[in-house]
């Protein structure tokens, strides 16, 4: 049995790309979210319908699904972000509901053949390699921390410690939480165009709101907050079911005492150095 | 400069504020004093438009500010330092001095008043790479006084700045609210410990459930019986 490397690499960029986005939101502004995955799956499906059904070029429809989900995602964040915590929790966690039985319901027209989304949808041109994604995982990062440091990023933060406060301090509450949640959410659905053009086959099963948990795990392991943090978080929890496959469904019982042990003697996880109450 | 006009807010169905008049004019340092949930920190969170009023106006040089948002009537130049030392624990000093100026765009301004505020507050400028939450509870007032003035306001809102510091500290506090006050900001000071506020105050409310009861000159509400009775201790 051999580890397949590359293939570790390809999910643990996609899945940086994507955590960086969940980051921006729930590590940086601390609006908990546990809808990411519903913004990974528009990504995804926003691309491979754009090159399956009118031979949109790769590269435009990477641009388009990431901002389709970052405009998606913005909208959505006006009616919810005046929410808060759990409340706002469960508000994504609708979202991501919605988005799964919209597209359970919707019908394409493929080559002339129509077809419904809740079956797997194959045939997504595979453009996704590994040095594409490592490119992308390196901008994302820079962008992230150039964002982390600006005066927009300052305002994040300061949102994430003390609504109140930030919103003596002249800071525009309402506009910082949607741009952020807009932001967050396009790094998801680069994320999952970069997903469906790997995998090339997708299925609404691959998008549950079990992927947001993982998403959600991954964060927090690594450290709410911390860029560094989400790519060792990301890696590690990309890697472990990979690299324990021999061990079948057991591998998810090792994956689940790995975030026990975590949050019993590191709860700000790998790097984080912060405690974020969200 | 402010001016309330039988201001009402309620809190569901309570009335915290039963329609209040008050009057800051620019230069003077006003209080108001009065028991635990008379509504003091309600007015102030009122005018800066965290508490949304249901009645009455509130005008700032002007301007009616009654329905504005909090960061347009910041920007307006009037802005409140919080109760119980609100800082960003999680930022360093520097950031949340960088906080205070966020509406502003004169980079060249905002270095002279972090070299203003550090004149003032000089423990600050020793530890501005420390995290806020990391410092004592009155260099924490102390940041929360500079990061205010970091916006360079015309009127300052205080609320309860002696709230939880040592005596020591307390009387700091006072004698810089003094100082900011006499280089030309005119301040609006809400506090429990009466005999200090109104020693340094020009003008003083009493306020007692939601009502301005009385209002005079500072030296005054120190000399009235049933004030000094009330709040003074004697």
């Amino acid at each position: 049995m051999s580890i397949d490397i590359v293939n570790i690499l390809i999910f643990s960029g996609i899945n940086i790309i994507t955590v960086l986005g969940l980051n921006l939101i729930t590590g940086v502004t601390g609006q908990l979210s546990l809808g990411h995955s519903a913004f990974f799956s528009i990504g995804a499906y926003t691309s491979a319908l754009l090159m399956l059904m009118l031979g949109v070029p790769f590269g435009a429809a990477l641009v388009i699904a990431t901002l389709m989900a970052g405009l998606i995602g913005g909208l959505f964040g006006i009616p919810i972000l005046r929410l808060r915590g759990d409340y706002l929790a469960i508000a994504t966690l609708g979202f991501c509901e919605i988005v799964r039985v919209v597209i359970l319901n919707v019908k394409v027209t493929i080559h002339g053949s129509e077809k419904l989304l809740s079956t797997s949808l194959g045939g997504i041109p595979g453009n996704t390699n590994l040095i594409l994604v490592l490119i992308l995982v390196v901008i994302a990062t820079l962008f992230m921390i150039a964002l982390e440091r600006s005066k927009f990023g300052l305002a994040l933060r300061s949102i994430r410690e003390d609504e109140v406060a930030a919103q003596m301090m002249g800071i525009d509450i309402a506009r910082h939480k949607i741009l952020s949640f807009a932001i967050g959410s396009a790094f998801a659905g680069l994320g999952g165009a970069l997903y469906a053009s790997y995998m090339t086959v997708i299925s609404p099963g691959d998008f549950g709101f079990m992927r947001s948990i993982e998403m959600l795990c991954m964060l927090v392991l690594g450290g709410m907050g911390s860029i560094v943090g989400v790519i060792a978080g990301t890696t590690v929890l990309t890697a472990i079911p990979e690299l324990l496959r021999f061990a079948q469904e057991y591998r998810m019982i090792m994956y689940g005492i790995v975030l026990i042990f975590m949050m019993v003697f590191r709860p700000r996880g790998l790097f984080g150095s912060i405690r974020v109450n969200v | 400069m402010l001016r309330l006009t039988s201001v009402q807010t309620k809190y569901g169905s309570i009335y915290a504020l039963k329609g209040i008049d008050l009057v800051v004019n620019e230069g003077e340092i006003v209080t108001i004093i009065g028991a635990n949930g008379a509504g003091k920190s309600t007015t102030l969170n009122t005018i800066s438009g965290l508490v949304r009023s249901i009645a009455g106006s509130i005008e700032f040089n002007g301007k009616d500010i009654t329905y504005m948002p909090t960061d347009k009537i910041v920007e307006s130049g009037l802005i409140q330092v919080p109760e119980g030392r609100e800082i960003f624990p999680n930022l360093t000093v520097m950031e949340n001095l960088r906080l205070g100026a966020f509406l502003r765009k004169d980079k060249q301004g905002i270095k002279d008043d972090i070299d203003y505020v550090t004149s003032l507050f000089p423990r600050l400028a020793e530890r501005f790479n420390q995290l806020g939450g990391t410092l004592s509870g009155g260099e924490q007032q102390m940041l929360a006084i500079a990061r205010a003035l970091m916006s360079k306001p015309k009127l300052l809102l205080m609320d309860e700045p002696s709230l939880g510091l040592a005596p020591i500290f307390v009387q700091d506090i006072f004698n810089i609210i003094k100082k900011i006050n006499e280089q030309g900001t005119t301040v609006l000071l809400v506090e429990q410990n009466a005999t200090l506020a109104l020693s340094i105050a020009h003008r003083g409310y009493v306020m007692e459930t939601g009502n301005i009861v009385m209002e005079d000159k500072a030296v005054n509400l120190m000399d009235n019986e049933s004030v000094k009775a009330a709040y003074l201790g004697f």
